[in-house]
C-alpha cells in the first residue's frame, strides 16, 4: 500500500490542501507583525471565495473572480483599520464582528442569488491544474494549481520583505514598539494598513482558492475553519513566513493523510480521522506556542496620548 | 549673545488637557550652541512643551519659529524635518531589533534594506561624533547608559540641530551622568543646541548656560546660569522657600532587629536570575535604604516583600519570626507595611477613597457578612482629617492627583502601626509639597520604633533619610555606608559595579 506512488499522492494533496491556509497564514503574519490580530480572517475568506464565485461566473473570466476576490479581502481589511486602527475598538471584538458580519453577508447574498440549491453551484471552467514533470513518478507532486506555485513562492518573499525592505523594518518596529516608531517619524497608522491590505489581499486569495480551484464550487462551509488554522500556525510558526510554511505543511499532510486513510477503509469511526488534523495542531501549538514571541504591540491600538 | 538669532523660538504656547492647562502662554527661544535648561517640579509642563516642540501635541494657541521660519510640527516627522531630536524619558527603541536598524529606522535610504550600507552609515555618524556602540548588537542586550546613546545617535543620524533630552540622568549612576554632560559640551562645539529638562538643580548648575524656569505651566523665570544660585531657582521652581526634612541626629536606635532578609534568590519575569542571595537586617527605629540603578533585582526584592512573589530560595524574618512568603496577609499578620512601588497598583481606582482606606482589613468592617458602612466612613474621614488627604470620603479613588493616591497608601498602611514598613519609590512621580510630606511620616514611623526599609532609585532621596545605606548591583548587595560616611561619589561607583564601570568608559573615549 505505501509506495512511491502513494507517497507522491500524499504530497500532491498535501500542497494542494497546505494552499488556501499558507496563503491566508502568510496574510495573517504580515498584519500581527505591523501589531494587529485579524480575527476577521475566516469571514474574509468566505466572503472572497463567495464574490470570486460570482465574479467568475458572471463575467465568464476567472480572473475577474481573482480580482474581485483580492477586492473583497482589502475591503474587509480596511474596515478592520477603520475599527482597530483608527477607531482603535478592541481588536477581537473587531475581527470576531468582520468574520460575523462576512459570513453573514456571504450566506444572504448566496440565498439570494441561488436561492435554497441543494446541490452547491459549480463552475462549467475553474482553474486547472498545471502539470510539470510531466510522465515521471513526480508527476502528482508537480501536479498543482497556479495559486499553489504562488503561495510558494510568496514564502520567500514575504521573509525578504519583512527582512530586508525598509517597510518590512517599519512593520517590525510598529508591531514591536509603536511608540518608538512614532518617535522616529515614521506614520503609525499608514503602516498598519498597508499591512492590512496586504494581508487582506492573501486573505483573499485563499478564500477564492477554493471556490475558483480546488472545488469549482461554492458551499456554506467552503472556508470550514481554515481561517482559525491560519492564525493557529502563524503562532505555531513564530510570526516567520518558513515556519509559517512548515506549519501550513503540517496540517496539509495530516488532512491528506485523513483523507488517504478513510479512503482505504481504515477500522476507525471517520469522525475520529475527521478530527486528527485539528487533535494534532493543538498538540503542536501546545509545544511550539510555548516559546512563542509575540510582537509586543500585538493586540494594543496605538494611541499617542494628548 | 544678544544678536544671535535664535534657532527655535515658541512664542504663546498654550496647551490644555481638559480642565488642565498644561503650557499657559509659553515663550521659549534657543540660541545657536547654547545648552538651555528646562527646570520645574513635576507637572510643570516641561515634557508637555518639548512633546509640543517635536510634534507629538499640537499646541492650542501660540506658533513655533524654526531657523527664522515659522513652522507647522504636525508630526515627529515634521520636526525630525527641521532639525529636532528627541531623547525621551522611556527610550523609543525597538529592543528586537539591532543598533543600526533603531538608527535608521524611518530614514532608510531606499526601500531595500542595504545592510552594510546601514552601518557604514551609522559608524560614520559615531565617528564624526565620537561615540562608540556596536551597530549590530540588539538594542535589548544594552546596558541603560548604552542605550541613551543610541537615543542620542538616531538623533544626529537625523541631522538634528536642537536635541531634547527629557530627564536623561534619572536612569544614569551620577558617573555616567557626567560622561553624559562631557559628550552633551562636546556637542555643543559641533554647534548644535541643547534643551536638557530636569528638576535637578545641581545639573542646571553643572551643565546649562541659560535655565527656564516653569511652574504650573507658565514661565516664572529665565535667567543665565552664571548669574544665579540653586537657592533662587528653587524659590522660583516651587514659589516658596524648601524646608528640607531632616533627620534627628540625637534618635537611638534600638538594638532589636525588626526585618531579616536572609538569602533570597528570585529570577525576573524572563528566568534571569535577578537576585543572588541578598541578606541584610533592619533594626527596630532603623531607616535603610537600598540604593542602585533600575534594574537591579529592586523590584523582585519589593515584590517578594510584599507577598506578590515567591522567592527560590532564602527567608525573611519579622521580628523574630520566619514569614510565609508569596503571601500578602502572612504579610499584614506579621505587621508588615507595604508602600508598593507603583501607586497605581496600590489603589483601586475605581473604588472610592473610603472603600480603599479600609481594604485591607475589610474583615474588621464587616458584620454578618455585610459591610458596616457606617463605621467605614467614620474611619476613613478621621484617616482623611489625620492624613490631610485633599478628597471627599466617597470620591472615587483615581480622580485624585499622585499625592493624594499615595496618602492613602500611607494612611491605610501606616495606621496600622506596622513594625516594618517597605516603602519603594515612594515619592516617585510626585511634586516637592508630596514628597516632603511623605519623607516627613517615614521618619515619623522610624521615631515611633518601626523598623524602615527604603528601596528608591533617587540617591538624594536615600541619603536625606537613610541611618544606613545599601547598593544593590546585578541582585547583591555589593556595599553598606552609614549615614555618616556616605558619599555620593563612593555610592555612584558601587551603583555601576566595578567591571561594568570600566565598560562605561570604554565605551566612551
Amino acid at each position: 500500500m505505501i509506495d512511491l506512488d502513494f507517497i507522491a499522492a500524499l504530497i500532491g494533496a498535501t500542497l494542494r490542501i497546505s494552499t488556501p491556509i499558507l496563503l491566508a497564514g502568510l496574510g495573517e503574519t504580515i498584519v500581527e507583525r505591523a501589531g494587529v490580530l485579524n480575527l476577521g480572517i475566516e469571514g474574509t475568506m468566505l466572503l472572497s471565495a463567495f464574490t470570486g464565485f460570482v465574479a467568475a461566473q458572471l463575467s465568464g473570466s476567472l480572473y475577474v473572480g481573482l480580482l474581485a476576490a483580492v477586492v473583497t479581502g482589502v475591503l474587509l481589511s480596511l474596515l478592520m483599520g477603520l475599527l482597530s486602527v483608527s477607531l482603535g475598538l478592541n481588536q477581537h471584538v473587531a475581527g470576531l464582528g468582520i468574520t460575523l458580519l462576512a459570513s453573514g453577508l456571504a450566506l444572504f447574498a448566496f440565498r439570494l442569488l441561488y436561492g435554497g440549491a441543494s446541490t452547491p453551484p459549480s463552475l462549467d471552467d475553474s482553474f486547472q491544474q498545471i502539470p510539470i514533470l510531466t510522465g515521471t513518478p513526480l508527476e502528482p507532486i508537480f501536479s498543482q494549481y497556479g495559486l499553489t506555485y504562488l503561495a510558494l513562492l510568496l514564502v520567500p518573499i514575504v521573509a525578504w520583505m519583512i527582512r530586508r525592505t525598509a517597510f518590512g523594518l517599519r512593520l517590525r518596529a510598529v508591531g514591536e514598539n509603536p511608540e518608538a516608531a512614532d518617535m522616529a517619524g515614521i506614520n503609525v497608522y499608514r503602516t498598519r494598513y498597508v499591512a492590512l491590505i496586504l494581508g487582506g489581499a492573501l486573505m483573499g486569495l485563499g478564500g477564492a482558492f477554493l471556490s475558483l480551484a480546488q472545488l469549482g464550487a461554492f458551499s456554506h462551509g467552503i472556508v470550514n475553519g481554515r481561517g482559525w488554522v491560519a492564525i493557529a500556525i502563524v503562532i505555531f510558526g513564530n510570526w516567520q513566513p518558513m515556519k509559517v510554511l512548515a506549519g501550513a505543511l503540517l496540517f496539509g499532510g495530516l488532512q491528506a493523510l485523513q483523507l488517504r486513510l478513510q479512503a482505504e477503509g481504515l477500522d476507525l469511526p471517520y469522525e475520529a480521522l475527521l478530527a486528527l488534523p485539528y487533535i494534532l495542531t493543538i498538540v503542536a501549538l501546545a509545544i511550539a506556542g510555548r516559546n512563542a514571541s509575540y510582537p509586543a504591540a500585538l493586540l494594543k491600538p496605538y494611541r499617542r496620548e494628548g | 549673545m544678544s544678536v544671535m538669532q535664535p534657532v527655535v523660538m515658541m512664542q504663546g504656547i498654550v496647551k490644555r488637557f481638559g480642565a488642565l492647562v498644561a503650557s499657559d502662554h509659553v515663550d521659549l527661544d534657543i540660541l545657536p550652541n547654547e545648552i538651555h535648561a528646562l527646570l520645574g517640579e513635576n507637572g510643570a509642563g516641561k515634557t508637555t512643551l518639548m512633546k509640543i516642540l517635536y510634534g507629538l501635541y499640537q499646541p492650542d494657541e501660540g506658533h513655533i519659529v524654526i531657523g527664522g521660519q515659522p513652522a507647522r510640527l504636525a508630526s515627529p516627522a515634521a520636526a525630525i524635518a527641521h532639525g529636532i531630536g528627541f531623547v525621551s524619558q522611556h527610550f523609543s527603541l525597538v529592543p528586537t531589533l539591532t543598533v543600526a536598524e533603531n538608527i535608521v529606522l524611518g530614514y532608510e535610504g531606499g526601500a531595500l534594506l542595504d545592510r552594510a550600507a546601514m552601518i557604514a552609515s551609522v559608524t560614520d555618524t559615531e565617528q564624526r561624533y565620537g561615540f562608540r556602540v556596536d551597530p549590530n548588537a540588539l538594542v535589548r542586550n544594552l546596558s541603560v547608559g548604552q542605550q541613551q546613546r543610541v537615543e542620542i545617535l538616531k538623533a544626529l543620524y537625523r541631522d538634528c540641530r536642537v536635541l531634547i533630552l527629557d530627564e536623561p540622568t534619572a536612569v544614569l549612576t551620577p558617573q555616567d551622568a557626567e560622561s553624559l554632560f562631557e559628550t552633551l559640551r562636546d556637542l555643543q562645539q559641533k554647534h548644535l543646541s541643547v534643551i536638557i529638562i530636569t528638576h535637578k538643580l545641581e545639573e542646571v548648575m553643572a551643565i546649562s548656560q541659560r535655565v527656564t524656569v516653569l511652574r504650573q505651566g507658565r514661565v516664572v523665570g529665565r535667567v543665565n546660569t552664571a548669574e544665579t544660585s540653586p537657592p533662587q531657582l528653587a524659590n522660583l521652581m516651587v514659589g516658596r522657600n524648601t524646608v528640607i526634612v531632616t533627620r534627628n541626629l540625637d534618635h537611638q536606635i534600638s538594638p532589636e532587629v525588626a526585618l531579616t532578609v536572609d538569602g533570597l534568590r528570585a529570577s525576573d519575569r524572563r528566568g534571569v536570575a535577578a537576585l543572588r542571595g541578598v541578606t541584610f537586617h533592619v533594626h527596630a527605629g532603623e531607616v535603610v535604604g537600598i540604593a542602585g540603578v533600575a534594574g537591579n533585582g529592586q523590584s523582585e526584592l519589593v515584590r517578594i516583600l510584599n507577598g506578590m512573589q515567591v522567592p527560590e530560595g532564602g527567608s525573611v524574618v519579622v521580628s523574630g519570626k520566619p514569614v510565609t512568603l508569596g503571601d500578602p496577609r502572612a504579610l499584614s499578620r506579621a505587621r508588615v507595611g507595604r508602600i508598593p512601588e507603583d501607586r497605581l497598583k496600590g489603589v483601586v481606582g475605581d473604588l472610592n477613597v473610603t472603600h480603599n482606606l479600609t481594604l485591607e482589613r475589610i474583615d474588621d468592617y464587616t458584620r454578618a457578612g455585610h459591610l458596616d458602612h457606617k463605621s467605614m466612613r467614620e474611619t476613613a474621614e478621621r484617616l482623611i482629617h489625620e492624613y490631610q488627604i485633599k478628597a471627599k470620603p466617597y470620591d472615587l479613588a483615581r480622580t485624585l492627583s499622585g499625592g493624594n493616591m499615595q496618602k492613602i497608601i500611607l494612611a491605610r498602611t501606616l495606621s496600622q502601626r506596622p513594625v516594618v514598613v517597605i516603602a519603594a519609590q515612594p515619592t516617585r512621580g510626585l511634586d516637592v509639597g508630596a514628597t516632603e510630606y511623605v519623607h516627613q511620616k517615614l521618619l515619623e514611623q522610624k521615631e515611633r520604633g518601626a523598623g524602615v526599609l527604603l528601596i528608591s532609585e533617587d540617591l538624594d532621596e536615600i541619603m536625606i533619610l537613610s541611618d544606613r545605606i545599601l547598593v544593590i548591583y546585578e541582585g547583591a548587595i555589593v556595599g553598606e555606608f552609614s549615614a555618616a560616611n556616605a558619599t555620593v561619589e563612593a555610592i555612584g561607583l558601587l551603583m555601576a559595579g566595578s567591571t561594568a564601570r570600566q565598560q562605561t568608559v570604554e565605551a566612551l573615549s
